[in-house]
Formats: structure tokens, sequence, C-alpha cells
């Protein structure tokens, strides 16, 4: 038993000296003189920049690069702690145009004054651009941008007689989506976001709203669920999910929609750009070749039921790196990255949607059919003017304010029980209007 | 005289418990299948159960794109190193607890086990702040550090338990001997607790590999376990089932075996004065 004791408190104390040798090794990398840590999210485009940074470190010896890999949500929560707190971890963010406005507002944000002679700033697409820009300063580079649109089965229209309209009205899109229903085959007119979340079924019920007239908030920063744009924006969705959507539609996200119209199931599907790169995939898609892309739907206002996103690279206050993490920006965001994509991987992975130069390049435009509609979409979206009457924030798909993570989340959730039937329309709206009213109260929004 | 079970008792029993184990191991088995799968055939539905494609390329795509030896080498050093040091500072806090109890004592169990009651989100601020301050942030020590006293109160409350099971008249009769303090815990209390401290081992360190929140916010890449590993195959845009289900299985493939080697030890010390 002696010996039970001792082994015990030698491996406890070998495991500690272990973990403390390995931390001070750690500290000290010894093939460079700068070792960058960088945050980011787990997406194709994403992973293929951690694939190829080869590139940039043969370019520049003197700096490492460490990846820290995580699912958007926990990543969003482990940056937000390491900047608030100025603990230092990471010398490069992953961040969307959600937190760029809002960080950028609280000092946790370098601007980004240095990223180089051949950086062409005027290059980057206006509306992303602006997206990630506070009082005409970059606070972080675009990696990829996003919008959404409508992706349609071409043989099912056929099949039906109809023609998607490159930008069709929500009236036909109700219409279509019940004729080209047919439960008993499996094939649901129309799939739509509806797992709670602000960035699952809020996204595309804001961008919906948007399209009806609706919007959250007035200039006096009063809720607006009671308005008679948001009942009609919630009842022509969940009629219309009841009618031609697919069962159980209350849980299905991005990733169950994917799978839901590459396995033939869905008619119509709105959702984000990127989407278009996966479902003309034949190694994923089993309708590769039949599917076609038109605009989000709109109802005549002047706006449609589209969003804007993009994924962008920042560097937080709290890092003593910044000389390296503006090299590494300049790299990954700069027009030779795009190059050295196309090089290696083809001209159809390159990150879409931040440079009007890509969308000028006839190779992109040959591989990638769906490029113009994605720069239309995102031509079509205005984060400063999002709703058809004025509101006092900015963003399309979101409000960005720091409450609007946990209000979206809170409606979502309303809105997510209305469409399983939890819920009538009437009382989610009402329970939307009650939460946001006491949560703007309570941060002391309205005027 | 024991009554005897008749064979269709027998054979219901027998087949109830392996429909019971085998629910059980389901999941497990279907993450496993899956890592076998194309992305596609992962979100297929109906799912097809052992008729598919069978590939090994999620493997080899989650080894060209993560260190896992690292990462591994990471979970044993934290988990077994904050397991082995909340096993040295709880045999003695529950051995005075047992056979030495204060007034207090029980007051002090509960509150010990208050402190699980706290969702940890409602600390981490302030021990973030602590460990940058004290440079701990993705270090492996700090990480020792957070999950030993994470689990001290579980496992001062195991020992406690299997502890309170060893009748107070032996160790009576050891001090009666001359035995001191510590030779009573070392030659005469530890080798009666052993299943139960062994289980307690067992399942400290279990809990300690599979501990996401702590070591997903204090951890960057150094320091990084294999819960990090993991994390950082799950995405909302884009399939990943496949992918994923290969990290995990990649995951838990160590603690399957150490399970798997010490499962009579393990159902020993659960099952520790069950019967009397």
């Amino acid at each position: 038993m002696k010996h039970l004791v001792r082994a015990l408190g030698g491996a406890a104390f070998l495991s500690v000296a272990v973990s403390g040798a390995a931390s001070l090794m750690a500290a000290c990398p010894a093939f460079a003189e700068t070792t960058l840590t960088i945050a980011t999210v787990n997406n194709g485009d994403m992973i293929r920049m951690q694939g190829l940074t080869s590139d940039f470190t043969a370019k520049n010896p003197d700096i490492a690069v460490k990846w820290v890999t995580l699912e958007e949500n926990v990543l969003r929560q482990r940056v937000t702690t390491d900047i608030a707190t100025k603990g230092g971890q990471f010398d490069v963010l992953t961040i969307g145009t959600y937190e760029v406005p809002i960080w950028a507002k609280q000092n946790w944000l370098i601007p980004l004054d240095n990223l180089g002679a051949n950086y062409d700033v005027s290059d980057l697409l206006p509306k992303i651009r602006d997206a990630v820009s506070v009082g005409g300063k970059l606070y972080a580079a675009p990696f990829y941008g996003e919008s959404s649109m409508m992706m349609y089965r071409t043989d099912l229209f056929q099949k039906a007689g109809l023609t998607m309209p490159e930008r069709p009205t929500w009236d036909f899109v109700i219409d279509a989506a019940k004729k080209l229903t047919d439960k008993s085959a499996e094939v649901y007119g129309i799939c739509l976001r509806g797992k709670a979340g602000w960035g699952e079924n809020m996204a595309f019920l804001t961008a919906m709203a948007n399209s009806f007239g609706a919007r959250w908030f007035d200039e006096k920063w009063q809720p607006q669920f009671n308005s008679p744009e948001w009942k009609k924006t919630l009842t022509t969705y969940v009629d219309l999910m009841k009618e031609a959507g697919p069962p159980g539609a209350s849980s299905n996200g991005f990733n169950e929609n994917l799978a839901l119209f590459n396995a033939g199931k869905c008619a119509m599907w709105i959702d984000a750009t990127v989407a278009a790169s996966f479902v003309t995939n034949p190694r994923d898609s089993r309708v590769a070749d039949k599917v076609g892309f038109a605009l989000a739907p709109n109802t005549g206002l002047g706006k449609n039921a589209n969003w804007l996103w993009a994924w962008n690279l920042a560097i937080p206050s709290g890092s003593k790196k910044v000389e390296a993490a503006e090299k590494f920006i300049a790299w990954a965001t700069g027009k030779d990255y795009t190059a050295l994509v196309a090089a290696r991987e083809g001209w159809a992975n390159v990150p879409p949607g931040t440079r009007t130069s890509l969308y000028q390049n006839p190779d992109y435009l040959k591989a990638a059919p769906f490029a113009k509609l994605t720069l239309a979409s995102i031509d079509s979206a205005d984060p400063n003017h999002p709703t058809v009457k004025p509101v006092p924030y900015v963003g399309v798909q979101y409000a960005a304010i720091p409450e609007f993570q946990g209000l979206g989340t809170t409606v979502g959730q309303d809105f997510s029980a209305a469409l399983s039937g939890a819920m009538t329309v009437d009382a989610a709206l009402a329970a939307a209007q009650s939460s946001t009213e006491r949560e703007m109260k309570r941060a002391g929004y309205p005027k | 005289m024991a009554r005897q079970a008749s064979p269709a008792r027998v054979l219901t029993t027998t087949i109830a418990a392996w429909v019971v184990g085998f629910l059980i191991f389901f999941p497990i088995l279907w993450m496993v299948l899956t890592s076998f799968k194309t992305e596609l055939e992962a979100f297929s539905t109906p799912p097809s159960f052992l008729f598919f494609h069978w590939t090994t390329e999620n493997y080899a795509t989650v080894q060209g794109r993560s260190d896992y030896v690292h990462h591994a080498i990471n979970s044993i050093v934290i988990a077994g190193g904050s397991t082995l040091i909340a096993m040295l500072i709880a045999i003695p806090a529950a051995w005075s607890m047992a056979f030495a109890p204060s007034p207090r004592t029980r007051d002090i169990l509960l509150w010990m086990l208050s402190t699980k009651m706290m969702p940890p989100v409602g600390v981490l601020v302030p021990i973030y702040l602590i460990y940058r301050n004290f440079g701990l942030l993705d270090s492996r020590v700090g990480l020792v550090a957070v999950l030993c006293l994470g689990n001290l109160p579980i496992v001062v409350w195991m020992l406690f338990t299997y502890f309170k099971e060893i009748p107070k008249d032996i160790l009576e009769a050891a001090r009666m001997d001359g035995a001191t303090i510590g030779k009573e815990l070392v030659y005469v209390l530890t080798p009666m607790a052993v299943p139960g401290i062994a289980s307690t081992l067992l399942l400290n360190f279990i809990l300690a590999w599979n501990e996401a929140f702590w070591t997903l916010n204090l951890s960057t890449s150094q320091a990084a376990p294999l819960t990090v590993f993991i994390a950082s195959y799950s995405s909302p845009e884009g399939l990943f089932w496949a992918k994923l289900s290969a990290a995990s299985t990649l995951a838990i493939a160590p603690i399957l075996v150490l399970g798997w080697f010490s499962q009579r030890q393990l159902v020993r010390g659960l099952t520790f004065g069950a019967v009397k």
C-alpha cells in the first residue's frame, strides 16, 4: 500500500511537472519569432485556408500560425470571453458582421489601417465593406460574404409547367409550393428554417419580415411585433410550412434543409448563398444538375427576403502581435489568396462575396453558375436601410445591438413554437412583443 | 434456500438484459457506423444500417486536419493529473469525515456538494481573469487545477460513502495496536476500500476526460484536449456528421479501452456495500 500511495503521489507530481514544462515550452516557440493564434469557424473555406497556411509561412518565415477551429456558437462565446477580459489568447479572430460594429464601438478591435499598399480596399464589395466599417474605418477584413437566395428544382418546375422568375414574389412562391408538394412521394414544395435561434429561424424570418414591410423596432426602439406586418409575415410562414413544408420543420436549420434538398425532397429552398456550391456538388447532392437560382422573394415593397452576412478576420485589442496579424489578414483576404485558391483548388472553391474583381473574372463566372445571383443578392441587401420603414439599428437579419442575441433566440423560440403548433401565431407574437419590450426597457433603450 | 429460477425466466431476463444493453450501446455503435459513411449517407433518410459504401476517408480527413496525438496526450495528462491530485486530497478528507466527524461535518459535505449545483458559466469570468493574471490560460497546469477542484466534491462524497461502510472497530483495533493515523489510513483503510477507491478513480477520470466546458473555455491550442478536437468538427453550415463521428470515435477510443479492461473493478466498486 505504501507503494500505491507513492505511485499516486509520484504520478500526480509528474503530471504537473510535465504539463508545466509543456506550458513553458509553448511560451517559447523555437522555430519562429512570432506565433499567431487564429480563432476560426469550421466551414469549407476556413478549412481550405488552414490547408494553405504553408504559403503564408513560406512568405513570412518569422511567423508561425496556430489554428483554433470551433463551431460558430462555441467560438462566439469563447472569443467574447477572451476579448471582454483582454485575455490575449488570440491574435486574429473570425467574427461575423453582427459583432464588428458592436466590438469596434467597445474599442475591442484594432482598426485595420496597415494592410499594405497592395491591399485594394476599394475592390471590396461596397455593402460588405460598409458592414465591417465603423466611422469610415475598416475594423475587420471580409474573408467571405454571403446573402440568401432561392434555390429550386428545375426538373420539378418543368414537370409542373412553372417558370421561376428571377425576382419571384411571395404570392408566386406560395402558389408554386402548393402545386409542387407531393407528400406521398415525400417531395415538399418549400423547405425553410424552423429551428429556434437568432442565427437560425430568426435570420430567415427577420429577412422575410423586411420584405413584408415589418421591422423589429420603430425609431424610438419600441418593439413592433404587434404590427399587422409581423402578423402577416408569421401567418404566411406558418400556413405555407404547414401546407407545403416537410414534417418536423420546427427542428430544421441550415444543415437539415441542406440534407433534405440534396436528397431531392425540397422543390424550393431559401437559404444562404453558400449553399449553392453544396447543392450543385455531385459528390454531396443527388440533384446537383437540376438546381436553378433566383433572388429571394419580395412583396413589391422594395425589399427582398434576403440577408447579408460575412465572416471576417479582425485583430483583438489584447493582441501583442498586431504587425504579424495584419500581415496574415492581408494575405488571407487579399487578391493573391484568391489566385492561390484558384490555382490549387479551382475557381469554384474561391471564397465568394467579398471582392468586386472576383465577379468580373470570366473563369470564376464560368466555374460558379450561381455567382451573378450571389452578387445580385448581396447588392440588394442594405444593412444601413434594411426595412421599408425607418429603423434605429443597422443590420438586415439582426439589429446590431448587444442584446439582440438573447432577444433573437427568445423570439425565435416563440416563432418555432408557432410553427410546431404549440402556440398560435397571435400568442407567439404577443409573447415576442412582451419579452422584447421587457428586455429593451431593462436595457434602457426606449426613448 | 434460494428460489430456483425457471429456464423460461432465465431466458426472458437474459434477453431483456441484452436488449437494454444494446439500447444503451446503440448511440456509440451508430456513431462508429456513421464515421465510416460518406457525408451524404450520414444524412440520408431512411438511414442505412450496415449496407452502405464503407469508407475510411473521414478518418483520413480528421488525421490530416488535426493533431490527434497532441490532443490525446493533453487529455491523458489533464484527466490523469486532476484525478490523481483529487484522490490525494480526497482520501484523507473522506477519512476524517467518515471516522472523525465534527458536529459540522454533514454541513460541510452538503456545502461541498452545493458548489456542484452552480452552473460553471457563473464563475467563468472570475476564473478566466485569475487564470489570465497568473498566466494559466491554455496551460495543462491550469486545466489540471480547475478539473481537480471541480470534481473534488464528488470524489470526497463517493469515498466518504465507501468509507462509511467500513466498520470503525477495525480501525480502532489498529489504533489499539499502536498504528498512527497515517499508518491506519495507508495500511488498514485504503486496502479495505480498494474497490471503492478504484471505481472513484475511474469515474473521476471519465468525468475529467469528458469535461468540455472548462477545457473549451480555458484552452486554445497548446493545452487543448480531445473535447476541443471534437468541437472543431461541428458546423452550422455544411455537412459534418461523418467527420464529427470519426473525430468522436477517435476521442472516446482510449477511455473505452480503459473502461473495458477495468469493468470488473468498476462494477465491484459501484456495488460495494450494496448487499450486506
